[in-house]
């Protein structure tokens, strides 16, 4: 019994950071119709901004706000401008293969352009470790849960209680009716992608203590986030953090229990399950469909 | 009509772009490394060793007074670039071939350097590599035919377990370690109660901790790379796992004790190749590695540095440059350091390409590897 | 088709009979794979560029055609046999998957798809009694029709170059059909296609399938071509590549794949000259292309070529360029 908490505790652990990475990534869907396919690469690459910067002789706190800054600028300015905006009008799919040569482009440059090696990453928290019930939890694991509840709670408020928040809705759900009220609908959308860039900056420097920064991160935890926001539901950020836990925990779970040979299976069946019987995930609302 | 033959000319300038233009004053030994994927760390590892020692015997001369020429062909760590690269630099006449580092790609390599008739020092460690009677393959690293007897001895003798179990990443790598190890411990009758694979790139291995404390083994061994064993080492502390964790030379690596911290200690280990062994040629290397590229050099950095002199050496000795003559020569040569400093440590190669030299059993002692027992050779 | 077209597409097909002539045994290696990879692309074309599904499992397909020919063709089964049951299982499978799997909307078509090209590769790889697992299969022998040896290099590319012809012939032909209309029809306007009363489902699912019986074929080829297979060559970065080399050539375009795959083959090889940096211009490169020109190559050359008659006569030209390709 003792073992199945903790292999629960571990998961809800994991499963945070996947939510953490996963709540961006749907945002962005929500707001502009992009699908991300170098949001993992979007997890990795902070770490290495803040690392640079310690490199250049700055303190960790101020390294930290130089990694977030630089991501707003290259993560979110940069990427709308130059990748999104110009791929939008011709459709989904050019810009879904922008995403993905976008993703191994930063792999590379980080590969190249700082080190193949892993890289040990400062932690927020310092590393101890607390008993629950039988079962071990680190403190960095704890914070990580804390920061994504926070996140999507904080979220929530501002999408549904602040004028800013409730425009950015009406963005999402109807662009043209939006402009015909007066919304500046693409400003709305580089919010979006700015609020994205903070996320994944954020996730990057809570979760790179644990993983450690290497430029290889980006693959496992972007499938992740993907499995995870359809899973929880594409158009609910609520989703986006069920999805993240329950992934975390059946990975653990399949892999300790059925077949570690076979641990990646599970988190694809579920979702190949999810998307052929609920499409819509688990929390969201079913897509109405424009004729 | 013009694009057709637009596009006609430019594959074959694009082809012809890729062949080097060598002068009779150096010689063609290209190198096919892992430097990008899975792969990277250590391919660049092994390009890193083997430039240092490049640089060191072009700068006296080089070799039978010509210069050593390596252009760099990078596989991507995918067994069918690898394939390619082979093949590319096969047209255009090489002496020797250095590399891959990763076993999948050198077997195969070996398909098309063996018909071609030209030696291949190699980074892999899969004890099927040295199997196939492939005359052209060599490697200066221990095949896992070598390394886990000595492991197993080490299980049986040393931890004196009567139960084990194993931890091993799904590659080629940790499988054909996995295996050799699991038929090794079955020579010697000791039970393999828990055997779990894991995935390259993994960073969650709470359940795999759960399941090696549920089987309750007398010792772990742990076969995995550098990052994963970290991990798995922290987790391993956190839950409390007590049991002897026993692994190969990644696993008491600097690299993995840097980033596991404490968790390393007490970690025992079988170790072919370390820049901590207490032989000044290798402290002496080490420090070169890591005053040039500004790193700690793993075991990758090794082979790849000492297949270079080896290539010095037999060359030296047949005073040619031929591919089939050194091949003959290397296989049953013992090369010392006294002849040939660059070798670093005393090694024998036999008639399948393998190397037989001192190795070491070692300790992780307040974060560093302290080298316990010095092994003989197999074969004195 | 017009004329300029026609005397590129015979002066491209000479350049293809010609080529191995010139070139060192890793050049014809090169456009070996080209053709092996264009008949993969061909099928992606069908899926992607005609019936509009976006699909990440082509990758998944090759393998299953590779490892069918190479655990079959040692056991003694002919290879044409082996072919053949390459493409039929691929065709089954493909169907098998399509049937559910296309009731969902595209981009949840590619996460499904993308699932399942996982999953194909963990069964690849765990299930070492069957193919040899994570250390894959050597040696596949190249065939020998009656009485001609294919393991040369330049032998086995006519041999690939044999299969290619046929197979776009019958695609070709298969597009000018009715029913080849109708999958146009599909990528156009779904609805409007229901309301003529098309039956849209069985037509995606066919195209569906006959793409995935493409990606068998090609890998029943890929397998004597490198004589080495192993489950990491059919994960995610294959089908990436394909669906790369159908988006590049320009997807709905008929020779798209065969620009594609050409590209997607050769440009790895000139970048490659800046030692090192070359995944990182190739992902520029990329992204570059897709900013300019996301109707691929052939849709850029369209265009300049329709710019170019504008200037002659505005009327005719209009109704030249709607006439030109299928």
């Amino acid at each position: 019994m003792a073992s199945f908490i903790q292999l629960l505790v571990s998961g809800l652990a994991t499963g945070a950071i996947y939510a953490l990475i996963a709540v961006g990534f749907t945002l962005l869907w929500q707001t502009s119709q992009t699908i991300n396919f170098a949001q993992g690469e979007f997890v990795m690459l902070p770490a290495f901004f803040v690392l640079a910067a310690m490199n250049a002789g700055a303190p960790f706190w101020l390294a930290c706000l130089i990694g977030i800054a630089l991501s707003i600028v290259i993560l979110g300015v940069l990427f709308k401008l130059i990748i999104v905006d110009p791929m939008l009008k011709y459709g989904v799919l050019p810009l879904v293969i922008s995403t993905i040569a976008l993703s191994l482009f930063l792999k590379e440059s980080a590969k190249d352009f700082y080190s193949s090696q892993a890289q040990p990453f400062p932690t927020l928290v310092p590393a101890t470790d607390i008993h629950i019930f039988d079962a071990v939890i680190s403190t960095q694991s704890l914070a990580v849960l804390a920061v994504a509840i926070l996140t999507v709670v904080a979220l929530n408020i501002l999408l549904t209680k602040t004028r800013l928040g409730r425009q950015m809705q009406a963005t999402a759900q109807n662009p043209t009716l939006a402009r015909i009220l007066g919304i500046p609908v693409q400003r709305m959308v580089l919010y979006t992608f700015l609020l994205n860039a903070v996320l994944v900056a954020i996730a990057s420097i809570l979760v790179s203590p644990i993983y450690l920064a290497k430029f290889t991160n980006g693959e496992t935890l972007g499938m992740a986030a993907f499995i995870a926001a359809i899973i929880g539901g594409f158009n609910q950020v609520r989703g986006a953090i069920l999805g993240g836990l329950i992934l975390g925990v059946l990975d653990n779970l399949s892999a300790a229990y059925i077949s570690s040979q076979y641990r990646g299976a599970f988190p694809l069946i579920i979702l190949i399950a999810v998307i052929l019987l609920r499409p819509q995930g688990l929390l969201g609302r079913v897509e109405e469909r424009t004729v | 009509m013009f694009r057709s033959a637009l596009l006609a000319s430019v594959i074959v300038a694009g082809v012809g772009v890729a062949s080097p233009v060598f002068a009779q004053s150096t010689v063609y030994i290209p190198a096919i490394l892992e430097l990008s994927g899975a792969g990277a760390v250590s391919g660049t590892n092994f390009r890193d060793g083997m430039l240092l020692a490049i640089d060191e015997i072009n700068a006296k001369g080089g070799i039978l007074g010509r210069k050593i020429d390596t252009p760099l062909l990078d596989t991507q760590s995918d067994a069918g670039i690898s394939r390619a690269q082979v093949q590319k630099v096969l047209d255009n006449k090489p002496f020797v071939i250095l590399g891959p580092v990763f076993s999948g790609s050198v077997l195969v390599d070996m398909l098309l350097t063996q018909q071609a008739e030209i030696p291949e020092i190699v980074g892999g460690e899969a004890a099927a590599i040295t199997q196939k009677g492939n005359p052209y393959v060599f490697r200066t690293s221990f095949g896992q035919q070598f390394s886990m007897p000595k492991i197993a001895n080490y299980m049986r003798d040393g931890v004196k377990a009567k139960t084990v179990g194993v931890l091993w990443v799904n590659n080629d790598f940790g499988k054909g370690g996995r295996d050799t190890f699991v038929k090794e411990m079955n020579a010697r009758d000791i039970k393999v109660v828990a055997d779990i694979s894991t995935e390259s790139g993994q960073a969650d291995f709470s359940a795999d901790v759960v399941k090696l404390k549920a089987a309750n083994a007398d010792a772990v061994f742990v076969y995995l790379n550098e990052e994963e064993s970290a991990r798995f080492l922290r987790e391993a502390k956190k839950q409390g796992l007590n049991k002897p964790l026993i692994g190969e030379t990644t696993l008491l690596g600097q690299k993995v004790i840097d980033l596991a911290g404490e968790a390393a200690n007490g970690v025992r280990g079988h170790v072919g190749l370390t820049v901590d062994a207490p032989i000044p040629a290798v402290q002496e290397f080490a420090a070169n590695f890591k005053k040039r590229f500004g790193y700690a050099c793993d075991h990758n950095g090794i082979k790849g540095y000492t297949a270079v002199y080896f290539i010095k050496h037999v060359t030296e000795k047949i005073g040619k440059f031929d591919s089939k003559a050194f091949a003959e020569a290397a296989h049953g040569i013992t090369i010392s350091p006294k002849d040939q400093p660059g070798i670093l440590m005393e090694a024998t190669w036999d008639k399948n390409g393998d190397i037989d030299r001192i190795s070491f059993l070692g300790e992780v002692v307040e974060g560093k590897q302290k080298i316990v027992e010095t092994l003989p050779k197999l074969n004195k | 088709m017009t004329r300029l077209g026609t005397a590129v597409l015979v002066g491209a097909t000479m350049a293809a009979i010609v080529a191995p002539f010139f070139l060192k045994p890793y050049g014809i290696f090169l456009i070996s794979t080209w053709a092996v990879l264009t008949i993969a692309a061909i099928g992606l074309n069908l899926t992607l560029g005609y019936a509009g599904q976006i699909s990440l499992a082509q990758g998944a397909f090759v393998g299953i055609g590779a490892y069918t020919v190479a655990l079959l063709t040692p056991l003694g089964v002919p290879f044409f046999l082996a072919f053949l049951a390459a493409g039929l299982l691929c065709f089954a499978v493909g169907w098998g998957l399509g049937y559910p799997a296309l009731r969902v909307q595209h981009h949840y078509l590619a996460f499904v798809t993308l699932a399942f090209t996982t999953l194909v590769f963990l069964v690849l790889r765990n299930e070492q009694w069957l193919t040899n697992g994570i250390y894959g299969i050597t040696g596949t022998p190249r065939p020998s029709i009656l009485g001609w040896s294919t393991s040369g290099a330049r032998d086995f590319y006519f041999f690939c170059l044999g299969i290619l012809a046929p197979l776009s012939l019958a695609t070709w032909w298969m597009l000018r059909s009715p029913w080849g209309r109708a999958f146009v029809a599909l990528r156009e306007n779904p609805l409007r296609a229901l309301s003529l009363g098309l039956d849209t489902r069985r037509y995606t699912l066919m195209a569906f399938a006959i793409g995935s019986s493409l990606g068998g074929l090609s890998g029943a080829l890929y397998a004597p071509l490198v004589q080495f297979i192993e489950p990491n060559s059919f994960a995610l970065g294959l089908s990436f590549n394909l669906l790369l080399m159908v988006i590049v050539g320009g997807a709905g375009n008929f020779f798209g794949p065969f620009v594609g795959a050409l590209v997607a083959v050769l440009l790895p090889e000139w970048l490659r000259i800046t030692q090192g940096y070359y995944l990182i211009l190739y992902a520029a490169a990329i992204m570059v292309m897709m900013a300019f020109c996301p109707s691929g190559l052939l849709g850029l050359a369209e265009r300049a070529i329709k710019s170019l008659n504008g200037r002659r006569a505005g009327a005719t030209a209009a109704v030249r360029a709607e006439g030109a390709g299928p």
